[in-house]
């Protein structure tokens, strides 16, 4: 497992493999996979059991990405973990990929084709479920847009989990405050999140989405109850890393022109390097 | 073949959901990774005695079929046989989107079988018919279609779907339907109609519970000298094509009946094969575009011609006699 510091580092690199795909295939969802990348670093290189070498090991952890729209960041993960060759991130978007614009599970590591809002948690109840039935020591990692949680699904989902008291099952919430249209509080205001999760019977843990290092630790502390499922609150910052496109929801999806291409690159070549 | 109820009345009274339970039951008895999921729907789908029988291989969604679908594919992306079984009228349209990417586009291995399905739900309305899943499901790539005619078929079929890798939507009805063969002693194979009956005139081909008025509509074309081949459609897709080109080519007419809208089901499947390889006059029937109108099975299938004697005046119309 990789230290703080180290993690922080690949964060960086991951978000300058995010740049490179969108500027490269001329589409992308740039900023929200910029908001997600802490929390798929702190996962993929600091908690979950995962086998490059294997992707269908039995006893993986799961990771269902329910956002599917975020998915440069994902990619580029797997491929610095060695899921597939890094050469293959050019094709991204391109003719006959196999890298889409959404997770595929064609692609080895991808448990599920997911994009359409609203189905992640379900399938992601499934599986724990299945680990239940089996005494399997796995756990389910699910990543939800807050946007999102105005899919009703969702609320089934979330009853259901606790329900069949999935402790083995862990929600987290790319909780940046912003979805394609603006706001979430002025498109559809999803507060009180916290009493919601609650109430839905679920044990709810609020943390900086952008701090791998808490990530990690609250990755690693779930379940926090017993017969519960947990559910993470990330506070999120949409474009994080990229100052000029942080907190503008109209980067949801903007491909940089080449001087943005140029000033985002620039500014995490130096975050690397006072990480060095 | 020598095993077709032809001549009707076996007096059947036991309904294809009680054939699907039982007979998964006797399944899952012998196979942990057998599962059923319902969505408060253990009563309609006559699930009960499963339940008691095997509690931990039940599992209870509520009244909520897009999670009942997903659950459904996060269960078998592990490795388990899950069977969905909830109303075809909710399954096949509240949760269409979680079949068609859930399932069909991820390759989970669900077997879904919508119960109470057409109009068997009656006078309870068109929220409770379902004739639209077969147009619905049938355009989704990777995802099989089928549908039993009677009892035995239905036994066959989920016997055959255990070991089958595909997605699977299989509507069966809510009432015991009369019996189209006479026991279960025949070759059953998914993708491959079932001649129940050989004629040179012209062809019926039926799916489901309008394969036994397909069979009575040849007994009493028979009277009359006609010689009408009867076509079992069990599976919508992946179609038999070769066994549609054939009838075309050796009888020259075709009609369909099928539970379902004219638009989007049978009729059409088989005249997409038909226009396209071997253009014959085909003539659709089944339910017409509109709310169906509240009765009995018997009741709507005689209101809208889906009988014998309305069946056999057509065929001989196509004959010109």
């Amino acid at each position: 497992m990789l230290n703080i510091v180290e993690l922080k580092r690949k964060a960086t690199e991951i978000r300058m493999s995010v740049i490179d795909m969108v500027y490269e295939a001329g589409t992308g969802h740039t900023g929200s996979s910029l908001s997600n990348t802490d929390i798929l670093t702190a996962l993929f290189y600091g908690v979950m059991k995962v086998d490059p070498t294997n992707p269908t090991w039995e006893d993986r952890d799961r990771y269902i990405q329910s956002k599917g729209h975020a998915v440069e960041s994902y990619w580029a993960v797997l491929a610095d973990m060695g899921f597939f060759p890094k050469e293959e991130l050019k094709t991204f978007s391109k003719f006959n990929s196999r890298l889409i614009g959404h997770p595929n599970n064609k692609v080895p590591g991808v448990e599920m084709n997911t994009g359409a809002l609203g189905h992640g948690l379900s399938i992601s109840v499934g599986m724990a479920l299945a680990a239940k039935l089996d005494k399997k020591p796995y756990r389910v990692f699910t990543l939800m847009g807050d946007g999102e949680l105005a899919e009703g699904s969702v609320w089934e989902a979330a009853m259901s989990a606790a329900h069949y008291q999935l402790d083995n099952l862990v929600g987290i919430i790319d909780r940046n405050r912003l979805q394609i249209t603006g706001s979430t509080d002025d498109v559809m205001s999803n507060e009180p999140l916290d009493k919601k999760w609650q109430s839905f019977g679920w044990e709810v843990v609020e943390v900086d989405g952008n701090d791998v290092a808490e990530l990690v630790r609250v990755f690693k502390e779930a379940p926090i109850a017993t017969g519960k499922p947990t559910m993470i609150l990330a506070n999120t910052i949409k474009g994080k890393g990229i100052s000029l496109a942080e907190n503008v929801a109209s980067w949801h999806h903007h491909v940089p022109t080449k001087e943005e291409y140029d000033l985002a690159m620039t500014e995490l070549s130096k975050q690397l390097e006072v990480l060095a | 073949m020598n095993n077709v109820a032809f001549e009707k009345n076996t007096g059947n009274k036991i309904a294809n959901r009680t054939v699907v339970s039982d007979t998964l039951l006797e399944l899952a008895s012998e196979n942990k990774d057998i599962l059923v999921l319902t969505s408060d729907s253990r009563g309609s789908a006559s699930m009960v005695p499963f339940a008691d029988a095997l509690p931990e291989q039940l599992i209870e969604v509520g009244i909520a079929e897009q999670n009942l679908v997903g659950i459904s594919a996060g269960l078998a992306a592990y490795g388990k046989k899950p069977f969905v079984a909830s109303p075809a009228c909710f399954l096949s349209m509240r949760s269409i989107e979680q079949i068609k990417v859930d399932i069909a586009y991820s390759k989970t291995n669900v077997k879904l079988i919508g119960i109470s399905g057409g109009v068997s739900y009656g006078a309870l309305g068109m929220s409770h018919h379902s004739v639209q899943d077969l147009a619905v499901t049938r355009a989704i790539p990777d995802l099989h279609v089928m549908m039993p005619a009677d009892r035995h078929e239905t036994k066959k079929m989920i016997e055959a779907l255990v070991d089958y890798e595909t997605p699977v939507y299989m509507r069966i009805g809510r009432n015991p339907v009369e019996d189209s063969y006479l026991n279960a002693d025949y070759d059953f194979q998914i993708g491959k109609a079932v001649i129940m009956h050989e004629g040179d005139d012209l062809t019926i081909i039926a799916t489901g519970e309008t394969v036994r008025v397909a069979l009575d509509t040849a007994y009493a074309l028979k009277a009359d000298g006609i010689s009408c081949r009867v076509i079992n459609m069990h599976t919508i897709k992946p179609l038999d094509e070769a066994a549609i080109i054939q009838a075309a080519k050796e009888t020259g007419r075709i009609i369909t009946i099928e539970e379902h809208s004219i638009f989007g089901g049978l009729g059409s499947a088989v005249s997409e094969v038909t226009s396209q390889f071997c253009p014959v006059p085909v003539k659709i029937l089944g339910i017409p575009d509109e709310p169906a109108i509240a009765g009995n099975t018997k009741e709507v299938f005689q209101h809208y011609g889906l009988s014998a004697e309305n069946v056999a005046c057509i065929a001989k119309e196509m004959l010109g006699c």
